[in-house]
């Protein structure tokens, strides 16, 4: 068999066979599954069955008579406040509010409660301006009318293409929902896949194997093999959390409605998620590869690893700023940066249209920078990999490498 | 043709000379000692033998012809610095390595099993590479380095670490490669092995050669013009012997330029003493090392 086939092999088997990446591949699902169970039970904790409020109020203005049910609230008139405070200390009410006599200059009422509140429930909120809307307004204007003035802006926004034609992609959250979530597990994967390959080879290294590999083949097959093979294991565990992502969804949705089934996937997304994927794994691995190298130990390599893998997360630490201002030219800049690109394109392709040239530009750039690297790594590797005990500083790195 | 052809290699680190102007050739069915002080280049030489680093100029050929994919899978190397995945089992270790020099699963698994028998470790075979002592870990190494059926085995001080009773069986066992046709080069600090085992040597210094050739003829020519015996009796003044130095348990005597052993022998033998022991004195290989490197650092 192909050498470099063999490594491939060996590496494959090797890290999936690993504790660490057993329970992270497992782990993601039933993280999942966790977060469901839990939304049951709070949403069951949070939403009782459903049960009417008894709320009275004291009308000081007069008229305020019509419209005392609403949706699971019935409103009580009381002709005095102490009858109102009275029937709330009984519990007959569960609060009560006073329409005062200057409410029409003023348009202030006052809300009287036993609870420790922090504000005021949306249902009760909806119920009381509702109820004053609908006495205000009533044999005024129209029933329609009423409603269209207490609700009068919907906007639905449709994107149309240059032609005019209703465009099939279509903004809005629901087109975030797999980019960011697609995106979050590739900066995930990239942070343990390039992980691997620098234990890999680290452990190599420190466990004095390479002279005995480096015997019976070369630099570049040992760096392809190690590379592809930890790459194809971690391919695996993505393969294994989309796998099982329709299976989550459609529990969810269960359980969220309607919601999920308004997602929406930008189109192209699986094919530049898959050419992310790629990209991003190997220029990660890529560097890895040469950090471990010119590191003495598996622990030092993980050190000076972790800051390089960190960018890989930094479009999350900016995703307020990219929903907030989607068309800044900063995006268009760590679109093309290779530590930043894998995850912020995914995440921009959910938020706003990227134009072709970005996406050209963004891959060439990250193709560049990984054969380049390949190059740089490989001398590296030749140059430092037998080399125990002593981290070369950079300045020693980039003579080296000068001189081949 | 020689198993390995140096010829004229030279490598630089920055702006020094690791190894100058060096050339040498083992034949097969030979034990090839490399020897010399730390730092001489005897690791360097022997990486760019196995084309981990390239010369700056010069050739070495191996089993005929520039080192190539295929001829790797020819060599067997056990580096100065070595070691196994710690995490896998012994058997698993050997086979994967084993495949990398080109042997399919089954028969590294058999050849593996026959190993390990032969080894008295196969009781050891499922066991993790770090549940074994380090010399334990080291007979592994050695397996790894020659399942194979390599025809040129290279070790690199293959017996530090070693207690006496490993450092026997890894010596017979280099002994019967030797007898199967096999070239192996012993680079090694420990003389009394080289002089044990080896046929011929090559000592470096400071990355030049100082000394090559046959053991004995080295021997020879380091040879002091002195005899060296144990008697009983009174020794009186011996024609031929210009000094006497006497040392426990025997005597060295230094002969003049123009007296054979033989014919002290004959003298001695007619003063009427009883000779016990009779040996023409020859330096350890360890004296001729420290002359030779002393003479270079002079």
């Amino acid at each position: 068999m192909n050498k470099t086939l063999l490594i491939f092999r060996h590496e494959f088997l090797h890290t999936v066979k690993r504790t660490g990446f057993i329970i992270l591949t497992l782990a993601l699902p039933v993280l999942v599954l966790l977060g469901i169970g839990v939304f049951h039970i709070v949403s069951g904790i949070i939403n009782p069955p459903v049960e009417v409020t008894r709320i009275g109020y004291v009308d000081e203005v007069g008229g305020f008579d019509q419209f005392t049910s609403q949706e699971n609230v019935t409103l009580i008139s009381f002709d005095t406040t102490e009858t109102v405070t009275q029937a709330l200390i009984s519990k007959d009410i569960e609060e009560y509010f006073i329409i005062p006599s200057d409410y029409i200059s003023k348009g202030i009422i006052a809300r009287y409660t036993l609870e420790k509140q922090l504000t005021v429930p949306p249902e009760t909120q909806v119920a009381i301006k509702d109820f004053l809307l609908n006495n205000l307004l009533a044999e005024k204007v129209p029933i329609n009318t009423i409603k269209v003035i207490g609700s009068p802006l919907n906007l639905v926004t449709i994107r149309l293409t240059i032609t005019g034609a209703i465009s099939p992609e279509q903004g809005g959250f629901t087109n975030l929902i797999i980019p960011g979530i697609f995106g979050f597990l590739l900066a995930f994967s990239l942070l343990f896949s390039s992980a691997y390959v620098l234990q890999g080879l680290g452990e190599e290294k420190e466990n004095r194997l390479m002279e005995i590999l480096l015997s019976s083949i070369s630099t570049r097959q040992l760096m392809i093999g190690k590379v592809l093979g930890v790459g194809a294991a971690c391919l695996a565990q993505v393969v294994v959390w989309v796998i099982s992502f329709p299976f989550l969804l459609n529990l969810a949705s269960s359980s969220i409605g309607g919601f999920i089934s308004m997602i929406q996937i930008p189109p192209n997304f699986l094919v530049l998620g898959v050419v992310y994927f790629i990209l991003g794994y190997l220029f990660f691995a890529v560097l890895s590869a040469g950090i471990a190298a010119v590191s003495s130990t598996v622990r030092e390599a993980q050190g000076l690893a972790g800051i390089f893998t960190l960018f890989a997360f930094s479009p999350f630490w900016f995703f307020s700023l990219l929903l907030t201002f989607p068309q800044s030219p900063i995006w268009v800049v760590f679109s093309i940066f290779p530590f930043s690109a894998p995850v912020l394109v995914m995440l921009r392709l959910g938020v706003t249209a990227v134009p072709v040239w970005q996406l050209v530009a963004s891959i060439t750039v990250m193709a560049l920078s990984i054969v380049g690297g390949l190059l740089l790594v490989a001398k590296l590797l030749r140059i430092y990999i037998l080399m125990y005990g002593k981290r070369p500083t950079l300045r020693e790195i980039v003579r080296n490498l000068k001189r081949g | 043709m020689p198993a390995v052809e140096v010829n004229r290699i030279i490598k630089l680190y920055t702006d020094k000379v690791v190894v100058d102007d060096l050339s040498f050739s083992v034949a097969r069915n030979e034990i090839f000692g490399l020897i010399g002080p730390n730092g001489a280049g005897k690791t360097t030489t022997i990486r760019m033998m196995m084309d981990i680093i390239k010369p700056d100029s010069g050739q070495i050929a191996i089993l005929g012809d520039k080192l190539s994919e295929a001829s790797k899978n020819k060599l067997g190397y056990l580096p100065e610095e070595r070691g196994l995945y710690q995490n896998l089992k012994v058997i698993d270790s050997i086979i994967y390595l084993a495949s990398l020099k080109g042997m399919e699963k089954h028969s590294a698994e058999v050849k593996a099993e026959e190993l390990l028998n032969k080894i008295g470790m196969m009781a050891n075979k499922n066991k993790k590479i770090e549940e074994l002592s380090k010399g334990m870990s080291q007979i592994i190494q050695f397996i790894v380095t020659i399942i194979h059926d390599p025809e040129l085995i290279i070790l690199d001080e293959p017996f530090s670490g070693l207690d006496p009773v490993n450092t026997e069986l890894l010596k017979q066992m280099i002994l019967d490669l030797k007898n199967q046709g096999k070239a192996v080069i012993l680079s090694t600090h420990q003389m009394n092995q080289v002089e044990e085992l080896c046929d011929r040597l090559l000592m470096i210094n400071n990355g030049r050669a100082v000394l090559c050739g046959n053991l004995k003829e080295i021997k020879s020519k380091y040879r002091s013009n002195s005899i060296i015996i144990d008697f009983e009796g009174k020794l009186g003044q011996v024609p031929g012997v210009t000094e006497k130095r006497n040392h426990t348990g025997y005597v060295e005597l230094i002969l003049d330029g123009n007296t054979t052993p033989k014919q002290v022998l004959e003298r001695l033998v007619s003063t009427g003493i009883i000779i016990n022991r009779f040996e023409v004195a020859t330096p350890s290989l360890n004296e001729i090392f420290l002359k030779v490197v002393g003479e270079n650092h002079e």
